[in-house]
């Protein structure tokens, strides 16, 4: 699965009903807003063995899900929390036979609800019986082994499902977002790709550069596009973008690899956005639980509520704390709060310095190696270090 | 889309969910993996948008509502903002 993109807007300010007022004493740490987007990664299961996928390298070891009822009662916690938006990912979310039923209690509660999915699994009647429990959104992604990606660019039976699924949405009334994860064997082929996305339909085209965590890690070498080709892809992005106006929306996920600049990694750790893993692990982000040192509880014995004010694991490295040189004096430190904490601990073994894709992080030679090394790379190379898909065999392998 | 007038008879767009949020003390309009927090005016707006009510209508129901008047250059201006962002549409 790739990993889910937040979007959070505030209208401009108009003159006729004034806002709540603010109270006049500011607290002395802000106060803890609410977890607004609530991921249910409701399954490790998965047809499919992409190469990037963000599930941890270990998943093989959970095999433990939460029931129904456990899921029911996460979405009423985090309903009663003020979360709003809630995405159904795994592994593939279809091949939960429950699916129906957590919809229907999330729409019930008022969440919005997206489904985020390979498209596998969804027939015409679980389309039509998704629609009717208030599936609001269903994000389409594109897989991608090395045969798939070939079916996929030349039109044989990758394109054939997607095609089909892409009409199934449309049939039902979806809004329907793309998402295509962009990595160094189908940059190139960009053009094809939102050209695909035209023909299908799609409203938004989420140009996914991947984010090297878990299997993505794993295979850093063999995925990291050049300058170059990143480059061109903006390019043939933005000419798109200009003849296509707002018939489709195109995202291109900022590649943070090339540009030196951190991301504001979920909008912050603790800040809005709460996953809960298969077996009701709660974590700040989607792969948190690499990092050492922090327990993060499950749903099963503490309530949502308990975990996201209270727990060690959420607070560890929420607002701006804990930060050290040179983030703690950055006049940036608000706007990025320090790039992503796994990145930092991946890269530079340590959660709590400077993301490295900072240029002024003192590891920031570690991402501009990787770069200029993928741009060295020879096809033999190549196959002499195959890439490693993720599946169960694989991760009880790296499991020991 | 036609240009507004005080006779348009705006709608929230489909795709799109406007909803009341006590835990934020606002409206918010909901949508793919996104949310709009609307401040108080944009939501008294948003929440008359009903397909069958018109600009006029509506401003005449918010200045009953808060005892002002004069609003329709605020209701137009927030109603075309939308329509640019694609919050709301209409004939």
């Amino acid at each position: 699965m790739a990993k889910v993109g937040l979007s959070m807007k505030e209208t401009p300010k108009l003159p006729f009903v004034q806002d709540a007022p603010t109270d006049s004493v500011l607290p002395a740490t802000p106060a803890i807003g609410p977890p607004l987007w609530l991921l249910a990664e409701l399954t490790y299961r998965c047809p499919l063995h992409c190469v990037f996928c963000y599930n941890p390298v270990d998943f093989a070891r959970q095999e433990d899900e939460l029931d129904t009822e456990g899921w029911l009662r996460v979405l009423r916690q985090g309903r009663e929390m003020g979360a709003v938006q809630l995405g159904l990912s795994g592994g593939e979310p279809l091949v939960r036979d429950d699916l129906e039923l957590i919809v229907a209690e999330a729409r019930r509660l008022g969440y919005y609800t997206n489904l985020l999915t390979s498209g596998v699994g969804l027939t015409v009647e679980r389309a039509a019986a998704l629609k009717a429990a208030g599936l609001e959104h269903v994000q389409l992604s594109f897989q991608d082994s090395t045969q798939e990606m070939n079916d996929f660019l030349s039109h044989t039976k990758t394109f054939d499902l997607k095609n089909r699924v892409a009409k199934i949405i449309k049939d039902q009334g979806w809004p329907m977002v793309l998402n295509v994860v962009i990595h160094r064997m189908n940059i190139d082929h960009i053009d094809r790709i939102i050209e695909m996305a035209v023909e299908f339909g799609a409203e938004y085209l989420e140009l996914a550069n991947t984010q090297y965590y878990s299997w993505a890690y794993l295979n850093r070498d063999q995925l990291l596009p050049t300058h170059e080709q990143l480059r061109h892809a903006e390019l043939v992005t933005n000419q798109w973008r200009a003849k296509l106006g707002d018939r489709m929306r195109i995202f291109f996920v900022t590649p943070d690899y090339h540009e030196g600049k951190p991301k504001k990694c979920v909008n912050g750790w603790g800040n809005m956005f709460l996953t809960v893993t298969p077996d009701g692990t709660a974590l700040p982000c989607h792969t948190a639980k690499m990092l050492p040192g922090l327990s993060f509880p499950n749903v099963r014995d503490h309530s949502l509520h308990d975990i996201w004010f209270d727990s060690e694991g959420f607070n560890r490295y929420r607002g701006t704390s804990w930060m050290k040189e040179p983030c703690s004096s950055c006049e940036h430190r608000e706007q990025d709060l320090g790039g992503c904490r796994c990145q930092a601990f991946m890269l530079a073994h340590d959660p709590a310095v400077a993301d490295p894709v900072c240029i002024k992080s003192p590891h920031h030679h570690l991402i501009t190696d990787a770069v200029a090394q993928a741009a060295s790379q020879s096809s033999s190379r190549m196959k002499e270090h195959p890439l490693i898909f993720r599946n169960p065999v694989n991760s009880k392998r790296i499991i020991g | 889309m036609s240009p507004l007038s005080n006779a348009t008879q705006p709608k929230v767009s489909s795709g799109f969910r406007l909803q009341w949020e006590p835990v934020q003390d606002c409206h918010v309009l909901l949508y793919p993996e996104g949310m709009v927090k609307l401040n108080g005016s944009a939501g008294e707006i948003m929440k008359r948008c009903d397909g069958s009510s018109s600009i006029a209508a509506i401003t005449a129901d918010i200045e009953k509502t808060f005892a002002l008047q004069g609003l329709e250059p605020d209701v137009v201006a927030f109603v075309e903002l939308a329509g640019k962002q694609q919050w709301l549409k209409w004939d």
